[in-house]
This record gives C-alpha cells, structure tokens and sequence, in this order.
C-alpha cells in the first residue's frame, strides 16, 4: 500500500464500519426482523389497504413537492444572501438555521395558529376557499418549513466559490442574462443542488412533529404515513407499525440511490481521483 | 480597428485607478499595457471590454461611441488570467458557446459551428482534446482553450488580462511565442495587459507604460528600453542605476566623473542620472573624467556578466553588464579595480522644491563620444 502522509486507514475504517453497523445497520436489521412478523400476506394486505396508500402517497408525494419547492425558494435566497449587501443580512442569514433549531411541534403550532380558520392569514384565506391548516396544503406547508435551511446552507458555500469571472466572460461572448445563468451558472450548482434536495426531500419523509399539529390528520385525506405508523403502535401491532417503516424506508432508499447516481452525472466534469 | 482613448478616468473609493489617460489604437496593432500592479492597467482592460466604465472620458472607434455598447454588443474576445473557462462544458463545448448562444438568426448552423470549433482546436494545437473537460488541462492547455473560445466569436478588437500569470516559466516562453506567430497571422487589434517586461518587450508593437492611474509612455519596446521619458521608465524597465549629480558652475558632476555641458543653462542645481548597466564604460583612459570603482562580484548569466562595482568616491554600488568572453580581457574578477564612466544617461533635473521631485519636461539623454 502506498504511504500516505496521514496514517491510521486502518483505525478510522474500522470505526466508520464499527459506527454504521452499530447506529445505522442494526436498528434496521432490528426493524426488518420485526416485520417479518406479520408474513408475506399481511404485507400485502397492508399496502393494499387504501388508507395506507393515501398516507404514503401524502408523505411522499408531499416530501417531493416541498423539496422542489425549497430548491427554488432556497436558490433564490442564498443567491440574495451571498450575492448582495444589505442592512439586516447578517440577521437574516441567521434566521436561516431557525427550522433546524425550533423543536418541530413549536414550528406545528405556529404555522397551525396562523393558518387555522381564525388565525392571522387563515382569516383571510379560509373565506376565499383556500384552506391551509387541516389539509394537504398545510402538510405541504410545514414540510417546506423544516427542509428549507438545508438547501440554502448547502448552496451558500458553492455560490460564493463560484468565480465571478466565468460570467464576465459568458457576458462577452455574448450570452444575455439569462444565457448566463441558465448555461453558466445553474449548471455548475446542479449537483448543489440536488443534495440539497435529497436533504430537504429526506427530512420531510421523516417529519413528524410539526406536520401532525397542522394537517388534521383526516385519513384518506390529511394523513402522513408517520402518524400511521404511531397509531399501530398504540394499538400494539408493533409487527405492522415496523412494516411500514420498512416500506417507508425502502421507498427513501430508492429514491435518494436515484438523487445519488443522477448527481453522479450531473457532476462528470468535476475533477475526480487523485 | 481604430479604438481612440480620451481622457479617461475612472475613481474608485479612495484612489484614482485612471487618471486622464488618452491612447490611440491602430487597426491589428499589439499593445502591450505594462505596470505594476493597481497601476490603473486592468481597469482600462475592463472599460474596453464593457465590464466597467469610466467616470470621464470617451473611447470611440471610428467616430463611433464605442462605450455606448454593453459588453455583449463590442464584440471583442476577452482572455483571462486564470482562464476562466465553463467547467461543466468540455472543451469543444466552451469552444463554441459564444456562437451558440446567438440569436437564432445570426446564429450559425450546427454543421458550421462544429466546423468551425474543430478549426480553432487545430489553430491552438488542441485537436486531439475537443473531449476533454478543462479540469483535465495543463494550465497552458486551458489558456489555449480560453484563446480559441475568445477567437471564435470573431472578435474585432482581442483583450488579454495577464494571460500568462498563471503559467511556469518554460510554458509561458513557449506560448507567448506563439501567441505572437497568431498575431502576425490574423492581424487582430490585440491589447494585453501584463506586470512582466520581458514579455511585454518580446510581444508588443507599442508598449503602454502605466503607473498609479497614468500612462508614463507610449512607444515601441526599442524607445521604451533605449529612450525612456520618465524616471518611473527608467527604474521600471530593465535594470539602471540612479546616480545623483550636482551642479558647479557650468558643469554636472557626480563625485571624480563630470558633464561639462549643462542642458539647462543655469536653471537648475541638482539632477538624476540614469545609467542602463550595459552603458557603463568600464576601462576610461586615464585622462577623462571616470570613477574609481572596485569590483565586489561577478555573477556569470551565461552570455552575459553581471558585475558589481562600488565607487568609493560618491558611496554609490553600481550594476554593469558586460559580454562573458570580455571578462578576461578586462581583467574582471572581483577586487579588480577600473576607471567607470557613463557612456550614455537620460538625466531629470530636480525642481528646487522641498521634495525635489524630478521635472519630467525637462529631461535631457546625452551620449559620451568616447566608445566604451
């Protein structure tokens, strides 16, 4: 093996292989095992039960959608962070990590009291037949809420790298603004961009406090497959609770290999070994 | 083209980047802009290339207003230091962006454009790379790159900032040869900004000498070298030494050594000489008027020696070149001692003012009759 200035290949292998198997491998080994517990059939069974589906497709469907959503919000603000001075940026810059530090179910609250039928703006936007709180949108809503600081602190970094003189040079070769960003600029953010999706997209799945305050969990309507999963466990089918995390997970597997290998892709032209 | 630069300038908070500088380009000149740096000389780039403007001042081509257009209308190819290629495209690719990204009626057909790319990759001798990304490029591939990419929008007027900064040595040689072999061949207006005056010497028609917002001088890489008209020429282009001189009566002396002429008659008290090292005299007959130097080293550069001498008499360390096979003829080694004279000098005379500084003006060169 070739000599590397800094030794100790071997020990930080070993406990990275130590720290995954324990912390990461083994409690879903564990929750895999458990579900083997209700079979083939009541697996089935399970997800052929259209409230099952429902939940899913809220907590997947939803998770996408405010992922997508945090890529723009998040460009567009880490953009303005990074790129332009103005009073108040330091603070505004520090707001950012709020949704990472309030505990979830505040951030519920919050967002459940303005929106709510007789909230601040629920007042206003409940009349006009647009309802927040209690219903998909307010899942929607929080979701974005809670994923949001991962896009913008994963960009900023990224943007203020980027050197201004690529643009300079696109701008006298004759590209417009928007040639610019669309050819220059966005391209180069892709991969950026994409892990702060995969970010965002992963903590709305797992969201659970601060969604269930606002969405008033009607089944088949409102309903998140996390809350699911705690309804079976206090009605003790722990064997079927475990089983939808496992799908659950199976489905976050899949989609973040997908994020993965397109990031992968996006990135060819980046230096790589060495 | 004809690009006319008038009295240009252009303040940024606290100091004057450009200070009234006027120049005038002719159509498929080399212009070399040579300063140190924050002498004013890539902002004046910049304004050429619509990336910053100037506070006063016009440049206009052919009567035309040329600030009027932005930079994306001037159409002129832009070469940075540090290439500044698109890295997520590959080298074909960065290549053709500039016609790409045109409006879809001046834009050409694919089929051309490719053509076209593959044309320029065969003039900077990178054919064989079209493929590649630029994070796979040697820095001198990459400034090669940025070359074809700045040519191939077919620029009228080409700027280059410092496009050899970046490089080693030996690369830098090579290319800036030839970077001159495409000058020749296309005959574009080329302007090219640089810190180095060895290659600012090699590669320019003209040289434009900035310092401090200004521009010192104007000339060919011979009249800036041989005939320099102000003491920042003098000091910044090659080697020279700075000898003070005093008047008494009507003769210029410093220390053993006099000019018995004075340009000046009578105006002025005290002066500058500035002496190239390979204008010294170093073996004076013993009736004109020299110094008494000693040798303190001798550092052989190949074909040539440099030699350093001390004048006792004026407490002066002077530098002198001279060819390596004369060495032994003179009896040059160190502690040789020999009689040293200027044999030619552009001197300032100092105004009587408390900072005595130089009066540019009245600058005199004067040429000893007696070979060295």
């Amino acid at each position: 093996m070739r000599r590397r200035v800094l030794p100790g290949f071997g020990i930080s292998l070993g406990y990275t292989l130590a720290y995954l198997g324990l912390i990461v491998l083994l409690p879903l080994v564990a929750l895999a095992w458990k579900a083997t517990g209700i079979g083939f059939h009541g697996l089935l069974q399970l997800l052929a039960s259209p409230r099952t589906l429902a939940a899913l497709r809220l907590s997947f469907g939803g998770a996408l959608l405010a992922a997508l959503l945090n890529v723009f919000l998040g460009l567009l603000v880490a953009w303005t962070l990074v790129r332009y001075r103005f009073p108040g940026r330091r603070l505004f810059d520090a707001l950012i990590d709020l949704p990472f530090a309030l505990p979830t179910a505040v951030a519920g609250i919050a967002l459940t009291a303005i929106y709510a039928p007789n909230g601040w703006l629920g007042r206003w936007l409940v009349p006009m037949g647009i309802q927040v709180a209690y219903a998909p949108p307010g899942v929607l809503l929080a979701m974005v809420f809670v994923g949001f600081p991962f896009v913008v602190r994963t960009l900023q970094p990224v943007l203020q790298s980027l050197a201004r003189d690529v643009e300079e040079a696109a701008e006298s070769l004759g590209a417009t603004r928007a040639q610019t960003f669309f050819r220059v600029i966005l391209p180069v953010l892709v991969p950026t961009l994409l892990t702060g999706f995969a970010l965002a997209l992963a903590r709305a799945v797992g969201e659970y406090g601060s969604v269930i305050f606002i969405a008033g969990n009607i089944p088949m309507r409102s309903e998140i497959a996390p809350l699911l999963i705690v309804q079976k466990l206090e009605e003790f089918d722990y064997a079927g609770a475990a089983a939808l995390g496992v799908v659950m997970l199976a489905f976050s597997f899949v989609l973040l290999v997908l994020i993965a290998l397109l990031q992968h892709w996006s990135g060819r032209w980046a230096e790589r070994g060495a | 083209m004809t690009l006319t630069l008038d009295r240009l300038s252009r303040r940024f908070t606290n100091f004057a980047a450009l200070d009234d500088v006027s120049l005038e380009m002719a159509p498929g000149e080399f212009l070399a802009l040579l300063g140190p740096s924050g002498s004013g000389k890539t902002t004046l780039l910049r304004i050429l290339a619509g990336l910053d403007y100037p506070d006063r001042g016009s440049v206009t081509q052919a009567g035309r207003d040329f600030l009027a257009a932005s930079a994306r209308e001037r159409n002129v190819g832009l070469v940075f230091q540090h290439y500044a290629l698109f890295r997520h495209l590959t080298v074909r690719e960065n290549v053709a962006f500039g016609l790409r990204v045109r409006p879809r009626r001046r834009r050409p057909a694919r089929a051309q454009i490719r053509e076209q790319v593959e044309r320029l990759l065969k003039r900077v001798q990178l054919e064989e790379l079209g493929d590649r990304y630029p994070s796979q490029l040697s820095g001198g591939q990459r400034q090669r790159v940025a070359l074809a990419r700045a040519l191939a929008v077919e620029p009228e007027l080409l700027l280059l900032d410092e496009p050899f900064g970046a490089l080693d040595a030996q690369v830098r040689v090579t290319l800036r040869r030839w970077l001159r072999e495409l000058h020749e061949e296309l005959q574009l207006t080329t302007v090219f900004v640089t810190h180095d005056q060895e290659e600012a010497l090699e590669l320019a028609d003209r040289i434009a000498v900035m310092n401090r917002g200004r521009i010192e001088q104007v000339g060919t890489p011979q009249a800036i070298y041989q005939d320099p008209a102000t003491p920042f020429v003098c000091e910044f282009i090659g080697r020279t030494n700075r000898i003070p001189l005093t008047r008494h009566a009507q003769a210029w002396r410093a220390g053993a050594w006099s000019l018995t002429e004075d340009p000046w008659n009578g105006r002025h008290r005290e002066a500058v000489a500035y002496v190239r090292p390979e204008h010294l005299a170093l073996s004076v007959p013993d009736g004109e008027p020299a110094w008494e130097a000693r040798v303190r080293h001798v550092y052989l550069a190949g074909s040539v020696a440099h030699l350093d001498l001390y004048v006792a008499g004026i407490d002066l360390a002077l530098e002198a070149d001279v060819a390596s096979e004369d060495l032994g003829r003179l009896g040059l080694h160190a502690g040789a001692a020999l009689r040293a004279a200027p044999a030619r000098l552009v001197a300032f005379p100092c105004d009587d003012g408390d900072g005595s500084r130089p009066v540019i003006d009245e600058r005199c060169s004067w040429a000893s009759p007696i070979r060295r």
